[in-house]
């Protein structure tokens, strides 16, 4: 129960600092990845803290045997580099360019500007359910 | 002639939004043992699979819905402009999915998480859909 309570808390603190960070602004995102004309550095600091944040927090996270409600952590172990993790980032930025949204600020203004989020939610759950199929292809391997 | 729009420039409420964003990602790590990647939680709900693995997230995902309103209920209502009609918005949300799931992440499990821990995929898979967005946004025109 306790669990649920701080991961619920967890999600409302992505939300209100996705909120108050601008990353829910398309517009802004846009002005972020305008780098050649107007540009608006703003979520270059999103980044920063974020990561100065998590990396304090993760280190010191990591030198405890299990997290306090599961037997162990589940932390990627994966190191090469390989075509999904280039062409999905690809695909994924060029996506994220002409709509200014990515997975988590899309989910955030669902609540707040419906029809238009949830056209764009919509479309990106297809996506992920159809890239999950692509990404298990054995036939990827070949490449 | 590149220049920087001063106007639109938040870098406090930029910089407070993402500290909201790692203490958040340290939570889940320490109550869960898992990364907060938004890509891969919303691709695992929609998988179906893992039944004891659902409930967490789906009430992160609650979590993340009632944020935006702690914060108009807090300070005031913000600023949400779209950029996209909606064919424009089922192309980029399309691309989204299969580029985060193809990819194993997004903004927030490879740009956040991933290089914080310093993972040389993170940093790679960061670098990529960066660079990918601004040459999409240089292609189709940002704002002058």
């Amino acid at each position: 129960m306790i669990k649920f309570f701080l991961i619920g808390f967890s999600g409302i603190l992505f939300g209100f600092g996705l909120t108050l960070s601008g990353m829910l602004d398309p517009s802004k995102v846009q002005a972020f990845l305008n780098i050649s004309r107007n540009w608006d550095p703003s979520l270059a600091f999103v980044m920063v803290g974020g990561i100065i944040v998590t990396f304090a927090g993760y280190n010191l996270i990591l030198k405890r045997s299990s997290p306090i409600f599961s037997s162990s952590f589940h932390i990627p172990v994966i190191q090469h580099i390989d075509k999904n993790l280039i062409g999905g980032s690809a695909l994924f930025g060029i996506g994220w360019g002409l709509g200014g949204l990515c997975p988590g600020p899309a989910v955030a203004i669902l609540s707040y500007n419906f029809m238009p989020a949830i056209i764009f939610m919509s479309a990106m759950l297809i996506g992920l359910f159809f890239g999950r199929k692509f990404q298990k292809l054995p036939i990827l391997n070949r490449f | 002639m590149p220049m920087i729009d001063w106007i639109n420039f938040t870098p406090l409420n930029s910089l407070l939004g993402g500290i909201c964003i790692g203490v958040s990602a340290i939570i889940m790590l320490l109550t869960n043992g898992r990364i907060m990647g938004v890509s891969g939680i919303l691709g695992n709900l929609i998988s179906f699979k893992e039944n004891e693995q659902f409930a967490w997230r789906v009430i992160f995902v609650i979590g993340i819905l009632i944020g935006p309103f702690v914060y108009i209920f807090m300070f005031q209502d913000f600023k949400s402009e779209m950029i996209a009609d909606t064919v424009l918005l089922i192309q980029a949300g399309l691309l989204v999915g299969l580029g985060t799931s193809i990819g194993s992440g997004c903004t927030s499990g490879h740009g956040i998480c991933g290089i914080a821990r310093l993972s040389i995929r993170s940093i790679v898979a960061t670098f990529i859909f960066v660079i990918f967005g601004i040459l999409t946004v240089y292609f189709i025109g940002g704002k002058p």
